[in-house]
């Protein structure tokens, strides 16, 4: 407990440094990052003493109102702190490189003080166990998190980018003041230690309602996440790699700490998460597929594995309701450990981002090409996590999305609804696959493979050192992992124990079930590694004595093949995005050719989101009709604002009496 | 244990004299006397012994798409049962282990035809990732379907010779995932009338063109990969149609190949009479395997 206290005060002691050496760029940049490193060193720390020693709380008596100072780190809090910690200290260390380049043209002490508090208020959200202090930290990580998107704020579009998160945020904290005041009216207390609702009725499902619309609007489920593509960009890379690799997931973490306090949950939330997790996962990869800028795909993949993890935890609170432990343990089991492996391959993947835009100058994925020849290192990081991220094996993210398909595949024995439901996740989770690889193998081939498409790729270059080894740290993790899943299983039986509030020993039998099989494939994966050796070994032997040549592309007898004759990212992804275009709505931008000999022409293609086009924007402007015949009240006269406030307070008075 | 081990090499041993049996039957059907039943292995002598030849604008992804390619396919045979016995590796969920594999398969041959950067081979990778959004609902379900029906979850429970006892007993559902299985089976393995192995046209093409760069030892690699493929989703066929009584694990294997065999001239009649259909039906071809597995589904729901 006081090694995580003492890494919140570091962190925001090196925040505030940086910002006061805010003139000596060099010195502000080594202080917060090396705060950040510290401070997760500290906390890392703090997670094995829990795991050790099981649960530590901290109780402080405080001046806010109805607020209390109270923390507290279960095991459901380190399974989050775990990678809030790895991840932003490797950004961290990323940062210290990337912001380099930005030395005199920006505040750099600035974008530390607000890193700094990002991560600090990261922490607090997952370890405060007081509704106030809650808000508090949310509130933080919301305006922190709001100033880092406007770190290029000059930008075109970037002000108002930051203004759509910053809206849909406070959307969403609305409803999370709803849903506080909800269950501590209901329990007497602000503390979190004394609620448990035993009541029946609709009280815990309004509850749950809105815990869902606040805390998705935050994890990005669909419809909810309009911001999320748009904010998640805009911020410097290493900064994206936290939003979209962490933050986002203090959602899922809000969502499954209310769903403790609600008692035995209704089926209906089950089936709920679960289609919300369908829809967010396939249209998510669908929408990312149609992307041209890297990390507007990278943004809307981590919507689709938001939606993973939310089908995962879906079966979970399902399973909880039918009392089925083996869809209850395998289902969350499957949904935390998909968030622990999304965290590290979307902080991997948008690091990697971050290095391609600062070596080439730009993330327009149809202007690079061949960058594989120049940045070796950045691509093979990037090839993993990609494989990675389609849930291929051997790498880590597989095992996550095995673990889910498991889940399915053992609950389609039940009744008719259970194994329905689980024949509708399978086949969600095949078409999510099938399109993740056609999104990555677009974003990694058309990036890394082939001959350069334009000037940019000339001076492309690897990163400095401290970017590369961030990312080869997160690169070899992810095939670690991967390796070592059948042994961490007992961790996530504790969490789970905590969530459904089961001893611990209902819980291993149904974990038990999986454990084998995961042997298995550790050693399924291993034996693919020998494969791979040998049959490299083989090449190599036989091709001992071979001369290689070197040759241009076969282009069907036609000289000297260039880079703009290769398939682009637009015409790589066209049969798919044609066939679902009732959903995506592509706009194509054409020049048609008529004459014999042509001019110039162009084609061009953008897909804008659905949501955001056919539901927010008819929304916001029918809402800003309405408040538009309101503005009599608001006629800049002080003195009637004032009498408006006077009106305010007797008309409380009148009804308090 | 060893029977286990006799039936992998079995399928590593036997997987390219198939291809054999298809090209026989194409020529029998045009009236010529056609390529010797072991021609693949010929050529896969051949190819190890030759040079190769690699584009300027490759990487090593190039060199890896190949290897990552036959190393996933053999691991996926390592899964796959014979004849309804047991397979030497399985587990509770290597169905989605084995689909995985393809998966990872497939991936490394699209990042090896990009890596050409040649605007076939982009076209070639573009189709097959295509295909594979709808090929992979479609086997996940029929798969997930039987495994509902045999009350099993690995592939060598599913196919076990105790499980499917006869075609009577479960109806028109295992005629429907015979179907879907099958349609899946000439897309995954490039057939007509999904794609032609035989065109020498590079537009029209959808596997050969994007290995079109590859040549030699990397050529050879590809062709034995494939050889592999064909007999892992033929045994999802052959494990369905051959699913009867027990005669004993040598004759059952003899069974077995033969019922492979007679797949390969069944794959051979289907070329030979029929067109390849135009590259945008196939996705139309490819959603009626997935309303197949639907319907199936649909009838494992009756109580």
């Amino acid at each position: 407990m006081n090694a995580v206290l003492s890494s919140l005060i570091i962190l925001a002691i090196s925040g505030l440094l940086a910002l006061s050496f805010n003139r000596f760029a060099k010195l502000s940049n080594f202080i917060g990052a090396l705060g950040v490193v510290i401070a997760s060193i500290l906390g890392l720390g703090s997670i094995f003493v829990v795991y050790k020693t099981n649960n530590s709380s901290l109780n402080i008596p405080w001046l806010v109102p109805y607020g209390t100072f109270s923390i507290e780190i279960d095991f459901l809090s380190t399974l989050f702190l775990f990678p809030i910690f790895i991840v932003s200290a490797l950004a961290a260390v990323y940062g210290f490189d990337y912001l380099k380049h930005y030395f005199g043209k920006k505040n750099i002490g600035r974008a530390w003080l607000f890193f700094n508090l990002l991560v600090a208020s990261m922490v607090l959200v997952v370890i405060s166990r007081n509704a106030i202090l809650f808000l508090l930290a949310w509130e933080a990580m919301s305006i922190s998190s709001f100033f880092l998107v406007l770190f290029e704020g000059e930008k075109k579009n970037v002000g108002r980018v930051g203004l759509l998160y910053l809206i849909a945020t406070h959307i969403g904290t609305l409803f999370l003041i709803a849903m506080f005041v909800l269950l501590s009216k209901n329990n007497g207390s602000f503390d979190f230690s004394l609620w448990q609702i035993t009541a029946s009725g609709f009280l815990p499902s309004i509850i749950f309602i809105c815990a869902l619309i606040g805390f998705g609007t935050k994890a990005g489920f669909m419809p909810l996440h309009i911001w999320l593509p748009e904010a998640h960009p805009a911020a410097p890379s290493h900064v994206s790699a936290v939003m979209s690799g962490v933050m986002i997931k203090t959602g899922i973490y809000g969502l499954i700490r209310i769903i403790t306090f609600l008692g035995i949950p209704c089926a209906w939330w089950g089936y709920l998460l679960i289609a919300i997790g369908i829809i967010s996962g396939v249209l998510g990869i669908l929408f990312a597929l149609a992307q041209h800028d890297l990390k507007r795909l990278l943004a809307y993949s981590s919507i689709e594995n938001i939606g993973i993890i939310t089908i995962g935890i879906g079966m979970g609170v399902l399973g909880m309701s039918i009392n089925n432990p083996v869809l209850t343990v395998i289902g969350f089991t499957g949904g935390l450990l998909h968030l622990i492996n999304h965290s590290l391959l979307k902080g991997l993947l948008f690091l990697g981002a971050g290095a391609v835009l600062q070596g080439a100058g730009t993330r327009e994925i149809d202007a690079l090409g061949g960058l594989f020849r120049k940045m070796p290192l950045t691509g093979f990081c990037f090839l993993i996590g990609a494989a990675s991220i389609c849930g291929l094996p051997p790498f880590n993210g597989f095992i996550s999305e095995f673990i889910i398909y498991f889940a399915s595949f053992k609950s389609l024995f039940g009744s008719a609804a259970i194994a329905l439901i689980s024949m509708i996740i399978i086949a969600s989770l095949a078409l999510i696959g099938a399109l993740a690889v056609a999104c990555f193998s677009k974003a990694f081939g058309i990036i890394f493979l082939g001959q350069p498409r334009s000037v940019y790729c000339q001076q492309a270059h690897e990163p400095g050192i401290f970017m590369r080894i961030s990312m080869v740290i997160l690169a070899s993790a992810s095939v670690l992992i991967g390796l070592c899943f059948p042994f961490v299983v007992g961790f996530i039986g504790k969490i789970i124990s905590e969530i459904t509030g089961k001893p611990i020993s209902t819980i291993e039998m149904p974990l038990l079930n999986l454990v084998n099989p995961l042997i298995y494939i550790v050693v399924g994966v291993l034996l693919l590694y020998i494969v791979i050796l040998l049959l490299i070994l083989l090449r190599r032997i036989i091709l001992r004595k071979v001369e290689i040549k070197p040759v241009l592309t076969w282009d069907c007898g036609y000289m000297y093949p260039n880079s703009r004759m290769q398939y682009t990212a637009s015409s790589f992804i066209q049969p798919v995005v044609d066939f679902f275009k009732g959903i995506l709505n592509t706009k194509k931008h054409v020049v048609k050719i008529t004459e014999y000999f042509p001019d110039s022409s162009y084609f061009k293609t953008e897909t804008a989101d659905l949501f955001s086009e056919t539901v927010f924007r008819p929304m916001f402007k029918f809402l800003r009709q309405m408040t538009e015949k309101l503005t009599w009240l608001q006629h800049g006269k002080l003195q009637f604002y004032i009498l408006y406030i006077l009106f305010t307070l007797i008309a409380l008075f009148i009804w308090k009496l | 244990m060893y029977t286990k081990i006799l039936q992998l090499v079995l399928i590593l041993i036997l997987s390219p004299f198939l291809f054999g049996v298809i090209n026989k039957t194409k020529a029998f059907f045009a009236g010529r006397k056609g390529s010797p039943l072991l021609q693949l292995y010929y050529d896969l002598f051949k190819l190890l012994g030759k040079g190769v030849v690699y584009s300027t604008t490759t990487t090593w992804i190039f060199i890896a798409g190949p290897i990552v390619g036959l190393s996933a396919l053999t691991v996926a045979a390592l899964l796959i049962p014979f004849a309804g016995y047991s397979a030497v590796i399985s587990f509770d969920g290597d169905v989605i282990f084995f689909i995985y594999l393809l998966g990872l398969a497939r991936f490394f041959t699209v990042l090896a035809a990009l890596d050409t950067g040649s605007s076939f081979e982009g076209m070639g990778a573009s189709r097959e990732v295509q295909f594979a959004v709808f090929a992979e609902p479609a086997l996940f379900l029929s798969l997930a379907t039987l495994a509902r029906v045999t009350g099993q979850v690995s592939l060598s429970g599913i196919f076990s010779k105790a499980v499917i006892t006869s075609w009577a007993e479960y109806g028109p559902l295992i005629y429907l995932i015979f179907g879907a299985i099958f349609i899946v089976f000439l897309t995954e393995n490039s057939r007509i009338p999904v794609d032609d192995p035989n065109t020498h046209l590079e537009l029209t093409m959808i596997h050969e063109v994007m290995v079109l760069d590859h040549g030699g030892f990397d050529l050879a690699y590809i062709f034995y990969g494939a050889a592999i493929k064909f007999w892992l989703l033929g045994t999802l066929l052959m494990g369905i149609f051959l699913g009867t009584s027990s005669y004993g694990w040598g004759q059952d294997c003899i069974i077995f190949i033969l019922g492979m065999i007679l797949l390969a001239v069944v794959v051979g009649v289907v070329e030979s009479v029929f067109a390849r259909f135009r590259l945008l039906k196939i996705p139309h071809f490819l959603i009626i395997a997935l309303a197949l597995a639907v319907v199936a589904l649909i009838l494992t729901m009756r109580p």
